[in-house]
């Protein structure tokens, strides 16, 4: 294993303390692991908490800002927060209109959560509404899993909803428009290798060089198949087509199409999928409207990829465009 | 024969959280191949909480059972958090406050943490997970106690139990947690999570067993 690392035990505290001086606009609860907006609790704006395990960067602390998230939790390496600390920013953002939880569906995230949101109605009177974001076509949602994954949908539901927010809305309008978001929006991803979680020092699994891992989730899990090494054109008909079948994008005023690297694949490759992406998406009669494309939702040092579609309607789009200043994303401010 | 008592109730959390240490590599590498490879590490970080906040142990069960289920909560993160946190905390109340429990006391404890696992994880047999290690353990313990076993005795065919439940998560396909988003690649791997679950039996026959040898 070969990384910039002092102890892989003291990899996520060292990475919080660099995040806590690049980034003088938030503030780092060492203690509880909690990156919130410096101006926390803005008052009489609902509460946007999400959170999960490290290794996502910039997922998830570079999402927290105005116009996008007011708090997250960081886990250890791919593992979920804890109540404690979920419980601890829900206090720290709650401005007097509620705190809403954006949970990516993976089972330690959701049971955490649902224990803080115990935690919270027992210590606190902060209303808590808790959405689940589950966009991934790779699981079948059925009585046979943990149900779909959390995976690039959040970025679309967190820039959304921290829009909306900002503009006073209460906490069921924002709860209802989460779901509307994640509801719109299907995603499917692909590893060239697998990730190395330094704790353990070695490929989580192994993928031979002349295979690839298509269905994988975030947390270097291994994916639904494994196929022989194919073309970029190929590759991105194996993500597009499970979408595309999974849900009706036409209409509305066209579609966010998220191109989103795992961590270790240049912007060159990525943009070079989207040139095939798009093709399939025009054959499909599909506009995209709004794009992003670049490494926002790692899975560490994984080569790869993932493609997340959203269905745009015109209020989406409005609030898509609405300016945001976080580390990730920032425009319009 | 003796209650359990909580030196000996200390005495299981030391064993299991030894024993967790010892197996860390195994656990993470059982997770590595149907998760996410952290259940090893994420284990012993809460056990080593655990043994660590001992010394500051109130006397009576249930205290020690609230004590380690918070720092458990606290500690480990993911689902094993949750899971491993709630069966200790389910099991406080259900020793009616006593200094130390009598055998059948302890069985329901046990039986009352296995159902705040289920309720937690809304797992059920055969869906590879620690309910498999856990429900057939504690359905041989009570066997064992009906007959008039010892608690000794009973621990340790509860333990066999556990290991024959952990060894038949092999081949069954996973319905819960990250294993399951896998489908049919998760058979033909042992559950992580039934695993620590059964070295969790066996800590305690260890731990009985001491105290009956003491």
């Amino acid at each position: 294993m070969k990384k910039l690392l002092n102890d892989p035990a003291n990899l996520v505290a060292e990475s919080l303390r660099g995040v806590e001086r690049a980034h003088p606009e938030l503030r780092v609860d060492h203690e509880n692991r909690i990156v919130y907006r410096a101006d926390a609790p803005v008052s009489g704006k609902v509460g946007l908490l999400s959170g999960g395990g490290s290794g996502h960067e910039p997922a998830h602390a570079g999402f927290v800002g105005p116009g996008m998230l007011d708090a997250v939790c960081a886990g250890e390496v791919f593992t979920s927060p804890v109540p404690d600390q979920m419980t601890e920013a829900t206090k720290k953002i709650d401005g007097g209109a509620g705190v809403l939880h954006l949970v990516w569906n993976y089972t330690g995230d959701v049971m955490n959560f649902d224990m803080a949101a115990e935690l919270a109605a027992a210590e606190t009177d902060t209303e808590v509404q808790a959405v689940v974001m589950n966009d991934d076509v790779a699981v079948e949602d059925s009585l046979f899993t943990a149900g779909r994954r959390g995976t690039g949908a959040a970025i679309a539901v967190e820039k959304i909803v921290g829009a909306a927010a900002e503009q006073g809305r209460s906490l069921s309008e924002l709860a209802d428009l989460a779901r509307r978001v994640n509801d719109s929006s299907r995603s499917m991803g692909m590893a060239l290798t697998s990730c190395t979680v330094p704790a353990k020092g070695s490929p989580t699994f192994d993928l031979p060089d002349d295979e690839i891992e298509i269905g994988i989730g975030i947390h270097g899990e291994p994916g639904r198949r494994r196929v022989p090494l194919a073309s970029a054109h190929d590759i991105a008909e194996m993500l597009v087509d499970p979408i595309l079948a999974d849900r009706d994008f036409t209409g509305g005023e066209g579609v966010f199409v998220f191109v989103n690297g795992m961590g270790a694949t240049p912007n060159l490759e990525l943009y070079l999928m989207y040139n095939e992406i798009a093709a399939l998406l025009d054959k499909a009669g599909i506009v995209p409207v709004r794009t992003l494309v670049g490494p926002y939702v790692t899975s560490l040092d994984m080569a790869g990829c993932l493609v997340s579609i959203t269905r745009f309607d015109d209020e989406m789009l409005r609030l898509w465009d609405a300016p945001v200043a976080t580390s990730g994303l920032r425009w319009g401010m | 024969m003796a209650d359990v008592d909580t030196d000996t109730l200390q005495r299981w959390l030391r064993v299991f959280a030894a024993s967790v240490a010892e197996h860390k590599d195994e656990l993470t590498a059982l997770d590595a191949a149907i998760g996410d490879a952290d259940h090893g590490a994420n284990m012993d970080r809460g056990m080593q909480a655990v043994v660590d906040g001992l010394a500051a142990t109130p006397a009576d069960p249930a205290a020690l059972f609230k004590q380690t289920g918070m720092t458990l909560v606290k500690s480990v993160g993911g689902a094993s958090g949750p899971l491993y946190g709630t069966l200790f905390l389910r099991m406080a109340p259900a020793t009616g406050g006593a200094a130390s429990l009598d055998p059948e006391t302890f069985a329901k404890a046990l039986r009352a943490g296995l159902e705040g696992v289920v309720a937690r994880g809304k797992a059920e047999v055969g869906e590879k997970t620690m309910v498999d290690a856990l429900t057939p353990a504690l359905d041989a313990l009570d066997a064992a106690l009906g007959s008039g076993q010892s608690l000794a005795d009973a621990l340790r065919a509860a333990s066999a139990a556990a290991d024959e439940g952990r060894d038949g998560t092999t081949p069954i396909v996973a319905r819960k947690g990250r294993a399951s988003y896998l489908g049919e690649r998760s058979a033909g791997h042992q559950d992580p999570g039934a695993t620590s679950a059964a070295l969790l039996v066996a800590a305690a026959a260890t731990a009985v067993a001491e105290q009956g040898a003491a």
